[in-house]
């Protein structure tokens, strides 16, 4: 479902990522652990499409499509999705007209036609009731004044409103407590099926207690070091990252 | 409303022009400087004092408060020079006085080392090289007629020059003295320059010794390095009723380097303070505070403009005004980001309290956008003493002057405690104390 | 560098058809010589078949404006207006004085149908009832092309309920006493110099008189349309709300895409009185110019309301996306006790545009309040300043203020200025001003386009944000419609 081949990326000149190699198939929950600064975030970054970062060779394949010259739009539009490590706020845009923006420019770019707003609405309930988003909420400015935790809810419940093939998510966990970790991770479980597939970022082996892998893989220095199953992630809860700390140096 | 008036010359104008007539022959410098004199003073002429329609110049309308123009000062006489003498021994180190606009060395202590310090007419008697050019470099940033005029009869005046590298532990001060027995006008000039990567604090005072109301005309220039760093205070706290003072500051500052400056004014009759600021390189910081103190008729316009023509320079500026009796505020600031700027964050925030029925506060913070990557925002507040705080002091038992002065107080020093000086700090909150001790005297007695 | 080269680009490449409304109707006119002069004023009032004290009201003006000189003081610049070269006064040759919409010269009313405007009233009250509103919530509008009246709709709904609304042309044949009370009093002809030649030539307008507590029963409208060629458009707007009246008011304009710049100076005066409130919108949408500047409508208005009675409102909303050049400041004078003034602002200026625009709300009552909130949006090689006056004076204890402005700045190549006057004389004035200029940050657009907008839509989507304040502020109707002018004024804007 998705290749990575040979990923090298710099920003500003400074080499971030390194020959870097993965595959995730359909229906498979990857989860990439790391130090800090090993260059995890910027993968999520590159996958997405954001401007900021040189992607000096490789590939990233979803389904085989090379969506490298894709712009971030478009990417979404065929069913990538990344769940940010700290969603955007967006003054004055409330967030049940940004949800039917995104959602209906997708359909269109996939030839889809627009929702109708009955039909609409009952997937943004449906949605929201996953992940205990509020009516209220959804009247707010988009991620205005929402709590950390409320503002990852959101970006799953988005994920489950737009249904996407591929979801990254960026240390989900980060800044939540046990119980927001609980709801988010109930949502992503909701989601998982045969036709997906999850790349999941984080720095703590906590949060795949919640969302048990089926690989698992460590990057360090800008490339995966070791991959293996859900029981590294145990493996380094007791270890840490310690001897990973050379291979990045 | 015929199609064009020429307004004719007031009678400041006049005398000012009988004034550089009769003065030019014997200021300093030949041949360039006089020159640029002469050019200054016709560019003065031309449009004559700054009025209501000049838009830098419309809330201080100087054609019609500028009622007549002194002579300048004469030398001061011996007896003067003697009290004057002993008034300079209680001055702290480092020191450089100017009597009525005149750099008296003197007067001036020894200096620290890395500091180089001569008299502008001496500089500009030996026509010392690039002294015009700098002079002129700071005419063309601040096109403005009081300081042509400044140009064409500034007399004197001190050339600091901070060696690079030099870091200097105590401020240098510039001491404004002024002793003529009769009204007198003063025209200073005075440039500092500060190398790259030097350290220094600089302190601009008055000292009165007994002077009149007189009309002052000084403009201070400031080059600051690369990477060097600068504060700047400035007292203007003993001028008198009735007098004149127009201020003009110019400062560039180089890449990376850092400025900071806080003015006090209180008191005076009239009272403008211009400031023209250059981000010239990129990375430089800088900020420009100011408090000022106003009650009888005074009138205290201080108008900045600053440019940012360097990408990644962060420019803070927050004045606050304490309006009491008929006086008048008047804030006025520009921010201009140059196209290419990029990057820039600046903020400004002028607040005014006002305490009395007559006072007028006029405010214009004005933002000039030619870059679309900046983060730039002013804001400006006016109005009375917050009935909560007043409140919630008297519960606690302040009775009202005191509770009133309270904040007040802190309303001022807290723009003082950032100084970042102790010495200075503790001088200037006397200064804010000794101000509204005054207020609370004058208002017992019009109780009584 | 790039993606700026692509603005340029796509800005030249979109001008054109952005603008749909630039149609030309082929209409035979009637129009004054060319230039102004004694005469022509005359002539324009024998037109109108004026009263005596009318026409000497003209010419007073016309002698005053022959002294004055245009202002520069305005961040806009262009090339000088030569005033003898224009016509001062154009009309359908059909148009005079139709009393139902069969008269109407049909090539007028497909004009308006064209500009979305429909003049039957029949078919207006349809298309409410099929969008599912109450029907008596119509909108009655009256036309106004070139230099007349074309014609006015729901006239006799609105009589019923007491409310004048017709041409000024009309109203001073048929309420005279109430013209020759309340025109000029709010701004005097000698006000400035746009006014005053307004004052002096003034064609056609609006005029509305709500009496004592009535509640206007729909919102009232004008529509105006520029069409022939070197002609001013100099309209005149007079609105009196009476005692304990309400009316909602909507102003709308277009004009033919030219090449050389048309004169629009209009005034527009609102008159509240006890209790009283006025909204005023305007949906601004003149021709803007080619991708090069060339052409446009020169839009130089004074717009001012007199909060003449204690408790009363005004309120002016405005959403500009036209004209070449944009002068104008609607204002409030807050005199009577009470009395609240409101001013909610978008302006999108785009390719070679000016705009200068912003508001003065004068406090003189006691208590008086007043608010403004203006957003500006700068784009292309456009130039986008707001100019505000916020003033109290000795005797306006209590009075309250709060402005907020904020500029967006979209590329390299464009300006956004601010320059408050904030004026007080009295202690317990509250004046809080606050404003911001930044650009619209790359963290959210590409938020945005991750969940899949395009970066136009993205652009769109956060500029509607960003506005939203004052979009509220807006008649329902007018709010969708000015959303997506704000979209297409911005298109090419981001590459």
């Amino acid at each position: 479902m998705l290749e990575i081949k040979n990923l090298n990326v710099a920003i500003g000149g400074r080499r971030i990522l390194n020959d870097l190699d993965l595959k995730v198939a359909a229906g498979e929950v990857a989860a990439i652990m790391g130090p800090n600064g090993s260059g995890k975030s910027t993968l999520a970054y590159v996958i997405a499409g954001k401007e900021d970062y040189e992607v000096l060779s490789g590939e990233v394949l979803l389904d085989g499509e090379n969506v490298l010259e894709l712009s971030p739009d478009e990417r979404a539009a065929k069913g990538l999705f990344l769940a940010f490590q700290y969603p955007v706020e967006i003054p004055g845009v409330a967030t049940m007209t940004f949800l039917k923006a995104a959602l209906n420019a997708q359909r269109k770019q996939r030839g889809e036609e627009e929702l109708s707003i009955p039909e609409f609405m009952k997937r943004v309930k449906k949605a929201g009731d996953m992940l205990d988003i509020k009516p209220e909420m959804l009247r707010r400015a988009l991620n205005v004044g929402f709590s950390g935790g409320e503002k990852k809810r959101m970006d799953i419940m988005q994920m489950a409103l737009l249904e996407p093939r591929f979801a990254i998510l960026d240390e989900t966990d980060s800044g939540l407590d046990i119980d927001a970790v609980r709801i988010v991770a109930d949502g992503v479980n909701a989601l998982r099926s045969r036709q997906r597939g999850f790349l999941v970022i984080t720095h703590y082996p906590r949060l795949l207690e919640h969302i048990v892998p089926d690989t698992v893989h460590v990057m360090a220095g800008g490339r995966i070091v070791r991959s293996g199953g859900k029981e590294l992630a145990s493996e380094l809860e007791r270890t840490g990252y310690r001897e990973y700390a050379e291979e990045a140096a | 409303m015929t199609a064009q008036i020429i307004p004719s010359r007031t009678a400041a104008e006049a005398a000012l022009a009988e004034i550089f007539a009769s003065a030019k022959a014997g200021l300093p410098g030949s041949g360039a400087v006089e020159k640029l004199r002469e050019e200054s003073f016709a560019a003065f002429a031309r449009g004559g004092l700054p009025h209501r329609r000049i838009e830098s110049w419309h809330y201080t309308d100087l054609r019609a408060l500028m009622r007549e123009a002194l002579p300048i000062a004469p030398a001061p006489t011996r007896e003067r020079r003697a009290a004057l003498r002993k008034a300079a021994a209680a001055l702290p180190a480092n020191s450089l006085v100017l009597v009525d606009g005149v750099f008296a060395a003197e007067l001036s202590g020894k200096l620290p080392e890395g500091v180089k310090v001569t008299s502008l007419s001496a500089a500009l008697a030996e026509d010392r090289p690039g002294i015009l050019e700098s002079l002129a470099a700071a005419w063309a940033e601040a096109d403005d007629a009081i300081v042509s005029l400044n140009a064409a009869l500034m007399r004197d005046g001190v050339v600091i020059d901070v060696a690079p590298g030099a870091s200097l532990a105590a401020p240098l001060h510039i001491v404004y003295a002024s002793v003529a027995e009769k009204p007198a006008a003063r025209f200073s000039r005075s440039l500092v320059k500060v190398g790259a990567g030097a350290c220094l604090r600089l302190n601009e005072m008055s000292l009165g010794a007994g002077g009149r109301a007189g009309q002052t005309n000084n403009a201070l220039i400031v080059d600051v390095g690369e990477g060097a760093e600068v504060g700047h205070t400035l007292s203007l706290t003993d001028t008198r009723p009735g007098s004149l003072r127009l201020e003009t500051f110019l400062v560039r500052v180089a890449a990376r380097a850092k400025f900071d400056s806080f003015a006090l004014v209180t008191g005076g009759g009239l009272m403008r303070r211009q400031i023209f600021k250059l981000f010239a390189g990129p990375d430089a910081k800088g900020t420009l505070r100011g408090v000022s103190l106003l009650r009888g008729r005074e009138h205290a316009d201080t108008t900045l403009f600053v440019r940012h023509a360097a990408t990644g320079c962060e420019g803070r500026q927050a004045f606050r005004y304490i309006l009491d009796e008929e006086s008048t505020g008047v804030f006025q600031g520009k921010v201009v980001v140059e196209p290419g700027a990029q990057k820039t964050d600046g903020k400004m925030l002028a607040k005014a309290i006002m305490l009395s029925d007559a006072a007028t506060m006029n405010s214009r913070p004005e933002l000039e956008i030619f870059a679309d990557d900046v983060i730039c925002g002013h804001g400006a507040t006016c109005g009375g003493l917050n009935a909560d705080q007043l409140f919630y002091l008297e519960t606690r038992g302040l009775p009202p002057p005191e509770a009133e002065a309270l904040l007040l107080e802190a309303f001022a020093n807290e723009l003082i405690d950032d100084i970042g000086h102790a010495d200075l700090v503790a001088a200037y909150r006397a200064e804010v104390a000794a101000w509204l001790a005054a207020r609370a005297r004058s208002e017992t007695r019009s109780v009584a | 560098m790039a993606a700026v080269q692509e603005t340029v680009e796509r800005v030249k490449a979109i001008d054109v058809d952005q603008y749909k409304y630039g149609f030309f109707t082929d209409i035979e006119a009637e129009k004054a010589p060319k230039g102004l002069n004694e005469d022509i004023v005359r002539f324009i009032s024998a037109k109108k078949n004026e009263p005596e004290w009318l026409t000497a009201w003209r010419l007073e003006a016309y002698r005053r404006w022959v002294t004055m000189r245009e202002p520069t003081w305005a961040r806009v610049s262009y090339p000088p207006i030569d005033y003898q070269e224009l016509y001062y006064y154009s009309a359908p040759k059909t148009a005079s004085g139709p009393k139902s919409l069969e008269e109407v010269d049909p090539e007028l009313l497909r004009t308006y149908e064209k500009l979305g405007i429909p003049l039957n009233e029949r078919a207006i009250l349809a298309g409410v009832e099929g969008a599912g509103q109450e029907a008596s919530r119509g909108v009655a509008v009256d036309a106004v092309f070139d230099s007349v009246s074309v014609f006015t709709t729901f006239k006799a709904e609105l009589a019923k309920a007491g409310v004048i609304f017709c041409p000024i042309s009309e109203a001073v044949q048929t309420h005279p006493e109430l013209v020759r009370k309340y025109l000029g009093s709010v701004v005097p002809p000698t006000d400035n110099f746009f006014a005053t030649l307004n004052s002096a030539v003034f064609s056609d307008g609006s005029f509305v008189y709500v009496p004592p507590g009535v509640r206007c029963p729909m919102e009232l409208s004008t529509y105006f349309r520029i069409n022939e060629r070197n002609t001013g458009q100099f309209e005149r707007t007079l609105i009196i709300a009476d005692k304990g009246a309400y009316v909602s008011y909507l102003e709308g304009c277009t004009a033919p895409r030219r090449d050389e710049n048309q004169l629009h100076a209009a005034v527009v005066e609102l008159i509240a009185l006890d209790d009283a409130e006025i909204k005023y919108s305007t949906v601004q949408n003149w021709y803007p110019g080619d991708a090069e500047g060339k052409g446009g409508v020169f839009n130089f208005v004074t717009k001012r309301g007199d909060c003449r009675g204690q408790n009363s409102k005004i309120s002016w909303t405005q959403v500009e996306t036209g004209s070449a050049i944009t002068w104008k400041y609607p204002s409030c004078i807050l005199r009577g006790d009470n009395s609240r003034g409101e001013f909610y602002s978008i302006a999108i200026s785009n390719g070679h545009q000016q705009v200068d625009s912003g508001t003065k709300m004068i406090h003189l009552g006691k208590n008086t309040t007043s608010r403004v909130i203006s957003k500006g949006i700068a784009a292309g090689h456009s130039q986008n300043t707001y100019r505000g006056q916020i003033s109290s004076h000795r005797k306006a204890t209590g009075a309250r203020n709060f402005t907020n402005c904020d500029s967006l700045l979209i590329g390299n190549d464009c300006g956004a200025h601010t320059v408050p006057y904030i004026e007080s004389r009295n202690p317990s004035t509250q004046f809080e001003h606050e404003a911001t200029t930044s650009k619209i940050s790359e963290d959210q657009l590409f938020y945005c386009r991750q969940r899949g907008l395009s970066a136009e839509e993205a652009t769109a989507l956060i500029v509607n944000g960003f506005v939203r304040d004052v979009l509220q502020q807006l008649p329902m109707e007018f709010a969708v419609e000015a959303q997506k002018l704000i979209s297409v004024s911005l298109e090419g804007s981001v590459g």
